[in-house]
């Protein structure tokens, strides 16, 4: 579980992150939502530790990272896996040693137990027989699969997610989706993921903090969400002319 | 006020490359990839223009000696003086600014984007270790490399000067032993290991730093090339008047 409790950032004279409080949850996906520019990344950013917020604490699993001694923080981050927006793929290596690479960091095991556990978490986010291409080579719905691997290899207890499915199609998003619930429910961890896809909610939503200029104004899970009557919720939920569409016709049928 | 800044950007960047070491078996292998990458990539490069310059350097020399009085060995010692204490260390430097340090700027910057180094740094890794310090290693074998452009260099001079009619092979390697001071061997090596610095940590705090998209990647890879060099001829000066002057 992961515990944010008033969190302040600011840039220069900016104040992004303006008092956030939530917790997520243990063995759910979390989502963080909202519009471009509402401060979901610069939080996941707090979170995973690449940004200090100026105010205000965040606690995995009851332990403050503020308070924590450098050593500390590199064992907690070896708890973390992290699937960046882009994938970010190491381009030098093939996707074998890309998965392989924090066991090589961590761990002092064989080369085969790694190439073992490497096989095995490819097969599980359903990729065989890449090992030897290089990221450059796949496609970028592989590359997030791939990415995904390299977060979980070291069997973690939170995972992150900075929009996963940015850049895909409908289809390959889904598939990403779920393997992230999936693998959230399997491995029981923490997952935090950032997106503004509305599909993504409907499907992995099973916690939602909704963001507006740096503030949390919601949360709920994606059922509530169609029911809430929160404005800045409605109308970033009904955006989308396939959202409105299907609230017209359940009005209709109601 | 913002060069102020940056130069402590630079010092702390130099401070955090050499903490938190990484594991010394990848580190190993990131110094051989490094070694190939900066220093047997360039052996090609270094080759051509030495020997080119080196007989540039014999070529201007010869013509420009009218007067029958001045001996032919003047032309193996001029291009032995030119190649020895400033063309091989310095230019070649700045040369390599251009090669070495754009590579550099531009790799580290590519993976700024794409936030690769932001991976890094989540997995616990000193990015900066695991990135720099490998590369500062591998131009520590940089000397080896200016040896070359100076054996080359005389090479080419010694061509140049003989196979081009301007001088006898014996004239030539006259002018090469006539007053050679081994200390200026020893002040272009000094300085050599004071490039290879600055052209590993430069370039990198150029590239590791940068912010924003593709177009900045190429802004910054400029931006590396000018301060290397201004870096490499205030150096340069420096330490001549330091070793030199006295």
């Amino acid at each position: 579980m992961i515990k944010v409790e008033n969190v302040h950032k600011s840039f220069g004279n900016e104040e992004i992150l303006k008092g956030i409080s939530t917790t997520f949850e243990k063995g759910k996906t979390n989502l963080i939502i909202g519009q471009s520019g509402s401060g979901k990344t610069v939080l996941l950013k707090c979170l995973i530790g690449l940004f200090k917020p100026e105010k205000g604490n965040i606690y995995f699993d009851k332990k403050a990272i503020q308070n924590m001694d450098d050593e500390e923080q590199r064992d907690l981050r070896e708890e973390i896996g992290m699937l960046f927006q882009g994938g970010a793929l190491f381009d030098s290596m093939n996707i074998e040693e890309n998965v392989m690479f924090p066991i090589r960091m961590f761990t002092k095991q064989k080369k085969s137990e790694m190439r073992d556990k490497v096989n095995s978490v490819l097969k599980r986010v359903n990729l065989e027989n890449v090992n030897k291409k290089f990221p450059s080579e796949i496609s970028g719905g592989m590359q997030k699969r791939v990415s995904i691997a390299r977060a979980i290899v070291n069997n973690p207890k939170y995972l992150f997610c900075d929009e996963p499915n940015s850049g895909l199609d409908p289809r390959t998003a889904t598939v990403i989706d779920n393997l992230i619930q999936e693998i959230t429910h399997e491995y029981d961890i923490t997952t935090v993921v950032v997106t503004h896809d509305m599909n993504s909610v409907m499907e992995i939503g099973e916690s939602i903090n909704f963001l507006k200029n740096g503030k949390l104004i919601w949360h709920g899970d994606k059922d509530e969400i169609f029911k809430t009557d929160n404005k800045d919720v409605t109308d970033f939920v009904y955006s989308s002319d396939l959202f409105r569409k299907i609230r017209d016709v359940q009005n209709k049928e109601s | 006020m913002g060069y102020i800044a940056d130069i402590g950007s630079y010092f702390l960047m130099i401070r955090k490359v050499f903490s938190s070491f990484t594991k010394k078996s990848v580190l190993r292998e990131l110094i051989f990839k490094e070694i190939d990458d900066l220093i047997i990539g360039s052996l090609g490069i270094v080759a051509f223009i030495s020997f080119f310059v080196g007989g540039v350097i014999a070529l201007q020399t010869a013509l420009n000696l009218n007067n029958p009085l001045i001996p032919k060995s003047l032309i193996g010692f001029a291009t032995r003086q030119s190649i020895i204490l400033e063309f091989a260390p310095t230019f070649m430097s700045i040369i390599m600014a251009g090669k070495v340090g754009s590579f550099i700027t531009s790799s580290l910057g590519s993976m700024r984007v794409t936030e690769q180094i932001d991976a890094l740094e989540v997995m616990g890794i000193n990015s900066l270790n695991y990135l720099v310090f490998p590369k500062i290693v591998a131009l520590m074998l940089y000397p080896l490399l200016i040896a070359l452009a100076m054996f080359l260099g005389i090479m080419g001079g010694y061509m140049a000067g003989v196979y081009g009619g301007f001088a006898s092979s014996t004239d030539f390697i006259q002018g090469l032993q006539d007053d050679f001071v081994p200390f200026h061997l020893a002040y272009a090596f000094i300085k050599t290991i004071v490039f290879a610095f600055i052209l590993a940590t430069v370039p990198s705090w150029q590239g590791y730093y940068m912010q924003g998209g593709a177009l900045e990647v190429g802004k910054a890879s400029t931006k590396s090339f000018v301060w290397t060099s201004v870096l490499i001829i205030l150096s340069n000066y420096i330490i001549t008047q330091m070793l030199l002057s006295s």
